[in-house]
C-alpha cells in the first residue's frame, strides 16, 4: 500500500509534466490547427538558460524566471518567423514547418553548445525528501506537483476571467467570427504561442529538476509524450489535455513500478497499447474537444 | 454622401465568379435589403464588404473611407460588423462572455454600459440566461444573441445574413419588429433575407440578385408591386 501511494506521488508529479506539455500543445492547436513539435525545443532552450544561470551562479529564485521568459520569448518568435508565413497554409504544412523548425534548433544547440549532455546547477533542497506519514516524497516531486496546481489554477482563471483567454476560447471555436468582433487574429495567435511558452517554461524547470542535465534532444521524448497525452485527452480540447497528461503519467509510473520484471522492457509498448484500447473505447479522447470531432468508423 | 457604397465589386471563389461586379449605396437610417435566390451572391457580397472573403475587384468605401479588403477585427471598431449567416454564436462560451466577445474593440466605460443595457433591453431573455452556454440555447435565442452580439460593438451599419433562416413564424415576426426598433435607434441596416414579403414590408428599399448581378433595384414598394406581378405570371405564391 506505501509503495502503491508513493508510486501514486510520483505519477502526480510525471503526470502533471505532460499535462503541462500537453495543454501548451493544446492551446496553439486549438486556435490555429497546428501541432507544434518545436514545443520540445522551447524546453530545451528554457532549460540552457537554467544551465547558464548556474554557471554564473545565479540564486535559483532568478533563474527559473528567467528560463521561462526566454521559452515565452522563443516561442512569440517561433511564431512570428516560422509560423506566421504559414499560417494558411494546410495541416501538413504547418506540421513539416514545426520538425524543421525543431531540427534547426537542435543542430544550433548541438553546434554552439555542445552536442553532449551538460550538468545543471541546481540548489541542493530540490534533492531533499520529507517523510509524510510513512511516505518519502522528494522535493522535487512536491515541487512539480505543486507548480503544476498552480498553472492549472492560472490557466483556467485567464481563459476563463481574462478578456484575452475568453477571446482565445471564442477563436479557437470559429476564427473568422471571433476577428469579425474585432479580435485581432495576430494578438490571439501571439498570445496562444506565449502561453505555450510559459507551460513549456515551467514544464522544462520540473524536468530539469528531476535530471540535473540538459542535451540538445531534451525536449523530444517530453514532447512526444505530450503528443500522445493530448490525443489520448482529445486533440484541442483544454480539459483532455490535463487527464490525457495524467492519465499517461499514472500509467507510466504504475507500468514502471508493479510489472514484472520479466515484462519490463515491454513497458512502453505496454504502456502504448492501453493508450490504443482507451482511444477505441473513446476515439475522440477521453474529454473530447467540443469543436473537433472525429469521425467513428 | 452615402454610408457605404460599393463600386463594381467582384467576388471569386477559383473560377467561379460569385459576384460580377455589382454597385449600390446605402444612406445613413435606412433599412435596405438584398433579395435573391440561393447562389445569387447576396451573402458572398457581405462577407467581401466585412473582409471575410477577399474582394477580386472593384472598391468599398465605408464612411469615406476606403475599408477594400481591410481585414475582419478593423470593421467592428469603425462601425460596420455582421451578423453571419447562420447565427454562428461561440457554443461553448456562455451567452455573457459571447457578448462580452461582441465589445471586444470597444474600450470607452460609458459605451460599453450603454451597449450592454441596449442589448439587455432588447433581449431580456438573454439577461436571464446569460449564465447559459449558448450552444444550449434554441434557434431563435441563438439568433438574438448572434445580433445582440453584433450590436455590442455599437455599430453605425450593420449586415444581417439571413436572420429569419430555421426560425418559427413567431419568431420570425420578433426578429423583423427588431430591426425596425433598430432603425429608430439610428442604426443603418442591410438585411440579405429569403423571406422576401416580410424584409420588403420593413425595407425602404431593395436590390435583387440573380447569378451574381443586381438584376433590379428600387423602393420596397415598388419591388413588391414587380414581385406580385411575376408571382401571378409565374403561378408562384
Amino acid at each position: 500500500m506505501d509503495l502503491f501511494l508513493q508510486q501514486s506521488a510520483n505519477a502526480l508529479a510525471l503526470g502533471g509534466t505532460y499535462a503541462l506539455l500537453a495543454l501548451g500543445l493544446a492551446v496553439v492547436f486549438s486556435i490555429m490547427g497546428l501541432i507544434n513539435f518545436a514545443h520540445g525545443e522551447l524546453m530545451t532552450i528554457a532549460g540552457y538558460v537554467l544551465m547558464y544561470c548556474g554557471m554564473a551562479g545565479l540564486p535559483f529564485v532568478v533563474s527559473v524566471p528567467l528560463a521561462i521568459s526566454a521559452s515565452m520569448v522563443a516561442a512569440v518568435l517561433m511564431e512570428r518567423i516560422a509560423f506566421r508565413p504559414v499560417r494558411n497554409g494546410s495541416g501538413a504544412t504547418m506540421l513539416i514547418t514545426s520538425f524543421a523548425v525543431a531540427m534547426i534548433l537542435q543542430v544550433l544547440f548541438q553546434n554552439f553548445i555542445s552536442a553532449r549532455s551538460q550538468a545543471v546547477l541546481l540548489p541542493a533542497f530540490l534533492s531533499d525528501s520529507f517523510t509524510i506519514g510513512g511516505l518519502v516524497i522528494g522535493v522535487n516531486k512536491i515541487v512539480a506537483i505543486v507548480a503544476t496546481v498552480i498553472m492549472l489554477i492560472f490557466l483556467d482563471r485567464f481563459m476563463n476571467h481574462q478578456k484575452t483567454g475568453i477571446a482565445m476560447r471564442a477563436a479557437a471555436e470559429d476564427f473568422a467570427v471571433a476577428r469579425l468582433m474585432g479580435i485581432r487574429a495576430n494578438t490571439v495567435i501571439a498570445g496562444a504561442f506565449a502561453l505555450s511558452g510559459l507551460l513549456a517554461g515551467v514544464a522544462a524547470v520540473l524536468w530539469v529538476s528531476q535530471r540535473a542535465s540538459v542535451d540538445p534532444l531534451m525536449g523530444f521524448t517530453p514532447v512526444l509524450k505530450a503528443f500522445i497525452a493530448a490525443i489520448l485527452g482529445g486533440l484541442g480540447s483544454l480539459r483532455g489535455a490535463v487527464a490525457g497528461g495524467f492519465t499517461l503519467g499514472f500509467i507510466e509510473v504504475y507500468l514502471a513500478a508493479f510489472l514484472p520484471s520479466e515484462l519490463q522492457e515491454f513497458r512502453d509498448p505496454i504502456g502504448l497499447g492501453i493508450v490504443v484500447l482507451l482511444l477505441l473505447f473513446r476515439p475522440n479522447g477521453l474529454v473530447p474537444s467540443n469543436v473537433l470531432k472525429a469521425v467513428k468508423v | 454622401m452615402p454610408l457605404l457604397s460599393v463600386d463594381s465589386l467582384q467576388v471569386r471563389y477559383g473560377a467561379v465568379e460569385a459576384v460580377r461586379g455589382i454597385d449600390f449605396e446605402i444612406h445613413q437610417g435606412e433599412i435596405v435589403t438584398l433579395l435573391g435566390a440561393n447562389g445569387a451572391g447576396k451573402s458572398s457580397t457581405l462577407n467581401a464588404l466585412v473582409g471575410l472573403v477577399p474582394v477580386a475587384s472593384g472598391r468599398v468605401v465605408f464612411d469615406g473611407a476606403d475599408v477594400t479588403d481591410h481585414a475582419p477585427e478593423r470593421l467592428a471598431p469603425m462601425g460596420m460588423t455582421l451578423a453571419p449567416e447562420g447565427r454562428r454564436v461561440f457554443g461553448t462560451l456562455t451567452v455573457e462572455e459571447n457578448l462580452r466577445m461582441g465589445a471586444y474593440g470597444v474600450s470607452d466605460r460609458a459605451e460599453l454600459d450603454k451597449a450592454w443595457s441596449r442589448v439587455y433591453d432588447l433581449f431580456p431573455i438573454l439577461l436571464e440566461r446569460r449564465g447559459q452556454y449558448a450552444g444550449t440555447l434554441s434557434g431563435g435565442q441563438q439568433q438574438m444573441l448572434a445580433v445582440g452580439r453584433a450590436l455590442m460593438s455599437n455599430p453605425r451599419l450593420l449586415l444581417l445574413d439571413e436572420p429569419s433562416l430555421g426560425l418559427a413564424p413567431k419568431i420570425v415576426e420578433q426578429i423583423f419588429e427588431l430591426i425596425s426598433v433598430l432603425r429608430d435607434q439610428g442604426v443603418t441596416l442591410v438585411v440579405v433575407e429569403q423571406n422576401v414579403a416580410m424584409a420588403l414590408e420593413i425595407a425602404d428599399r431593395g436590390y435583387v440578385m440573380s447569378g451574381g448581378r443586381i438584376v433590379s433595384s428600387g423602393t420596397a414598394n415598388d419591388l413588391s408591386q414587380a414581385e406580385r406581378l411575376q408571382a401571378a405570371y409565374l403561378g408562384a405564391d
